[in-house]
């Protein structure tokens, strides 16, 4: 560190006599004795990158949603009974409608904040599960899924469906025209699950719909059951975090072994405190701009009445599609009836999804016979397979979410709503497909740039004109801690069987799966292009020598500090705990 | 097995052979403008320091504007939104924003930015104390001799197990049997099919070819009165003969179970447009064909029509029926036609329903058949 620093430096300035700070650590110390775990923990790194914010953002937004929801059930009446409202709101005043429904106008029209509340509320409930998905995207795409991490990914799926029910809840509660529409849609969905599905209804309603029992119920799992299960699994995901410690982009010097970044305290905790506060102020301006969920202009429920266009919020749009483009099947048999048009879009397909999603993970590390501890991330294109898995699902969700508004597409651009279900029907197998073979494709084709790149830097776009009258293009050789970024990533290893008989020819048992599995990993990685080994990167560098003496020092220079570098630098530095 | 596993002694293993190029190191530390400059250090201080007390302006603002604006006036002033709501909501979003703002700035222009490095230790315990947990776990099972008393493990296993039990049936209560509730609606014959809203009851000559009327039955509006075969009222002694009371006016829940069933919409089409399926051929008046409004997908009252094709559409799914053709699906994800509410005229000259919906209304379920 140089002298010239004056007040930023990474070490406390010590006071002689003894601080209030040490007073009260020794206070709790000697009841709670944590000073072991603190010791650790206090100045706990965490590595830096953009991406690893957007788990932050569904961390905070959940907290937003537990502040502005405490604050809205001190309004909120459950109640389904019948009452007249008389409050602010004019057009509605006199009028007859659920207790739920008054109650969510009071707040929104007659507790100053409360609209406020209620827009932040529902804003949040959006960013909350928007922030989950493209940070469950995030960690497939970068591998930060593999081991020790699996049971983190299966903890986040689980938070996404949980946070998915929760947001169903809170938009049945208000008891308006569209989340009765709502609740009655699920009725009809549980009325497809085989056998049981007309007692589950009639238990869950309290008898035939819409009855007076499902809003108080739906209340009670919103703010009590819903929460604290995702309260204690969210406490989970975090003490996994902590514990594994959070993976890190490969780079000079940050290696599979270590982490390198910003200690908790202070950097990350102002880092990530003044984020919350960030995302809570941004929700905020959303709920005082952006209006949401106006209630008041659908109208109480009534199981007479429809608006046109219902849609549910975003997230549940891809089941919605799924429902739509359906074909009308249902079977009747043995006196019974079987509705495929509903069970397979609304109960089959999300159950599926779920599985498919959980299993990811050790899917992946079955096929690959990799069961090492992974702790820094790879780009996408370094796992082209992956990567196109992830691509294909994205394509699957994005045209059923379409799907979920084939009226609207139909009314905006004009098109048939025939043309267009009949298009996504195929479309959805089709579609993953051809999203699965151009990525993958396109992540190999980025392979081969890299490799280029590294053998032969990167084009600078000067011609050159050589001794013998020849023209190319003069390469500069990457900079060595960019090579080295790039370089540092696994050589992918397929998955061999080592014999499937034994000395007698005798099958060995299981060969049979271990076969597939062999097969199953020569398609996963057999196409990828792997880095270059030390030898062709010499051959290479030998060879540009001879084409362009110009570069000669600049590849010396990586060539020398490999031979430099030694020991590596992170063994200088001793273990922090 | 070839399966890659990290070798419990080494730790983690990933040296493979021939990398390329040699891990260069850390890269140095580079100061900041921050860290060598003093001005600007303050400036940075400065900063930092005049966003928090901007948010404090802020927060001093939202509780001026909690009192100054009322709300629930002109709920549509700025933006659509009340006054109350945008200056309380951009007061509160700036204060907090300001906070977070100034915070990151500190981190980023003040505080040390020096990166340090932890190692980090496989998730999987050593193995000596693998072993001494493995010995432990034994050791108690062992004592508590749960292998040796088959006996005792099995009964536990039982009585645990049983507990399941009360737990399921202890929510029996949730709700009642299903019966043959979803069978019935409050049609029946001679009850009069009447506008929704207002009640009143319709003619034929009322509807014109092309028409949509959203129609309830008339006893969600009066109680409905027990009929002769003529379907002239009976009298109080009459129908105390007969054992029929009249059916009161429903209300609260039973009110909208009902509706949630009963909702029915009229039609009128040219009558040689419509091709009456067989049996049907008198469950219309003119052209006149009733409907449930329930669409039979997953429910959603059914609200579209389109008089020139006579189809009708969910704005659910987009389920479209055709009314001239007994209501059959043409489109979309529902399976079944809509059910057709038989319709004649009372004495009076007013539509009525003939008896109830045939079939159950509403979406299908398992025991539907
Ligand atoms: C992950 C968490 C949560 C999600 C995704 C969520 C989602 C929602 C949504 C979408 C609404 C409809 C809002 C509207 O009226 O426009 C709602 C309403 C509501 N939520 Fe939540 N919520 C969550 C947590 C909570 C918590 C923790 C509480 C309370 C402890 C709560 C209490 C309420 C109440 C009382 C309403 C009805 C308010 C009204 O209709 O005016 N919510 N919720
Ligand atoms: S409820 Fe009518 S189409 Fe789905």
């Amino acid at each position: 560190m140089s002298e010239a620093v004056t007040t930023n430096g990474s070490k406390a300035a010590r006071s002689q006599k003894p601080s209030k700070v040490a007073g009260v650590a020794d206070w709790a110390d000697s009841r709670l004795g944590l000073a072991g775990a603190m010791k650790k923990n206090i100045r706990k790194v965490f590595p830096d990158h953009w991406s690893f914010m957007l788990g932050e953002i569904a961390l905070w937004s959940f907290v937003v949603l537990l502040l502005t929801g405490v604050f809205l059930t001190l309004w909120f009446k459950p109640s389904m009974g019948e009452t007249t409202y008389s409050g602010s709101y004019e057009p509605l005043n006199g009028i007859e409608v659920s207790e739920a429904y008054a109650s969510s106008l009071h707040i929104s029209f007659d507790v100053r904040a409360g609209l406020l509340m209620r827009q932040m509320h529902h804003w949040a409930a959006m960013l909350f599960i928007a922030a989950m998905l493209v940070h469950m995207m995030r960690v497939y795409f970068t591998g930060a899924f593999r081991k020790p991490r699996e049971l983190n990914w299966v903890i986040g799926v689980l938070l996404l469906v949980l946070g998915t029910l929760e947001g169903f809840t809170g938009y049945s509660l208000p008891d308006d025209l569209l989340s009765g529409t709502g609740i009655r849609a699920a009725n009809g969905f549980v009325a497809a699950i085989p056998v049981v599905g007309t007692y589950v209804n009639f238990f869950l309603f309290g008898g035939e719909f819409p009855g007076d029992s499902i809003i108080p119920r739906l209340y009670t799992i919103h703010v009590l059951l819903i929460p604290g299960l995702l309260l204690a699994l969210i406490a989970a995901h975090m003490l996994l975090l902590v514990y594994h410690k959070h993976t890190q982009w490969p780079g000079p010097g940050r290696t599979n072994d270590n982490v390198v970044g910003f200690p908790m305290l202070p950097v990350y905790a102002a880092k990530a405190g003044g984020f919350f506060f960030i995302v809570f102020g941004v929700t905020a301006l959303m709920g005082a701009f952006l209006s949401i969920n106006p209630i008041w202009r659908y109208g109480p429920y009534n199981p007479a009445e429809v608006t046109a266009g219902s849609q549910p919020d975003w997230y549940m749009g891809w089941p919605d599609g799924a429902l739509r483009i359906m074909p009308g099947w249902e079977s009747h048999f043995w006196g019974v009836t079987l509705s495929w048009n509903v069970f397979i879009p609304i109960i089959l397909l999300p159950t599926l999804a779920i599985g498919i999603l959980m299993a990811l993970p050790f899917v992946e590390s079955w096929i690959t016979g990799d069961k090492r501890d992974h702790h820094l991330l790879q780009r996408p294109r370094d796992a082209p397979t992956r990567t196109g898995v992830m691509v294909a699902l994205m394509t699957f969700y994005g045209l059923f979410w379409i799907a979920g508004g084939n009226d609207i597409i139909a009314i905006t651009f004009g098109l048939s709503i025939n043309a267009i279900t009949h298009f996504l029907r195929v479309a959805v197998f089709v579609g993953p497909v051809i999203a699965f073979i151009i990525t993958k494709r396109w992540c190999i084709s980025l392979q081969r740039q890299d490799n280029e790149k590294l053998l032969h830097g990167y084009e600078t776009g000067i011609i050159m004109r050589d001794a013998s009258g020849g023209y190319s293009e003069r390469h500069q050789p990457l900079p060595v801690d960019e090579a080295y970024a790039i370089s540092a990533r696994e050589r992918d290893q397929i998955f061999q069987i080592e014999s499937s008989t034994d000395e007698n020819g005798v099958e060995a048992p299981g060969s049979r799966a271990e076969k597939v599995r062999a097969r199953l990993s020569q398609a996963w990685y057999g196409t990828n292009v792997q880095k270059p080994t030390a030898a062709e990167l010499e051959e290479a560098h030998h060879h540009a020598e001879e084409h362009d003496h110009e570069s000669d020092s600049e590849l010396a220079g990586i060539a020398s500090e490999r031979h430099e570098v030694d020991p590596p630098v992170r063994k200088e530095l001793p273990p922090s705990d | 097995m070839t399966d890659l596993e990290n070798r419990p002694d080494s730790g983690v293993v990933r040296h493979e052979p021939e990398e390329p190029i040699a891990d260069p190191g850390l890269p140095p530390h580079e100061l900041r403008p921050t860290d060598v400059d003093e001005k600007a250090e303050r400036r940075a201080e400065r900063q930092v320091a005049g966003m928090f007390l901007l948010s404090a302006v802020f927060t001093v603002l939202f509780c001026v504007s909690y009192f100054v604006f009322a709300i629930g006036d002109d709920p549509t002033m700025v933006l659509g939104l009340g006054a109350s709501n945008v200056a309380l909501g951009f007061c509160l979003g700036m204060a907090l924003l300001l906070i977070g703002v100034g915070a990151i700035q500190w981190a980023r222009k003040l505080m040390g930015d020096e990166e340090i490095v932890e190692m980090r230790h496989p998730a999987r315990s050593s193995d000596e104390d693998r072993e001494e947990a493995v010995a432990s776990l034994t050791e108690g099972v062992e004592q508590s001799g749960i292998g040796r008393r088959p006996l005792i493990r099995n009964t536990l296993l039982l009585s645990t197990g049983l507990l399941g039990v009360p737990a399921i049936i202890a929510l029996r209560d949730l709700g009642p049997l299903p019966g043959d509730k979803l069978y019935h609606t409050v049609w029946r014959k001679w009850m009069r099919v009447v506008q929704d809203v207002t009640g009143t009851p319709i003619k034929p000559e009322d509807l014109q070819v092309g028409q949509l009327v959203n129609a309830q039955p008339d006893v969600f509006y009066r109680p409905f009165n027990p009929k002769d075969s003529d379907g002239d009222d009976l009298t109080a002694a009459q129908a105390e003969a007969r054992g029929e009371e009249p059916l009161e006016v429903p209300e609260g829940v039973e009110l909208q179970q009902e509706k949630a069933k009963a909702a029915t919409i009229v039609v009128r089409m040219e009558p040689s447009d419509i091709t009456p399926s067989k049996g049907r051929e008198d469950w219309g008046i003119d052209g006149i064909l009733a409907y449930s409004k329930i669409c039979t997908h997953v429910g959603c009252p059914i609200s579209l029509w389109e008089q020139q094709t006579h189809h009708l559409l969910c704005p659910c799914h987009q389920s479209t029926f055709d009314l001239a053709d007994n209501g059959k699906v043409i489109f979309g994800p529902a399976n079944r036609a809509l059910p057709q509410l038989p319709l004649m005229v009372d004495p009076d000259g007013y539509l009525v329903a003939q008896s109830d919906y045939t079939e159950p209304v509403g979406p299908s379920f398992w025991e539907r058949g």
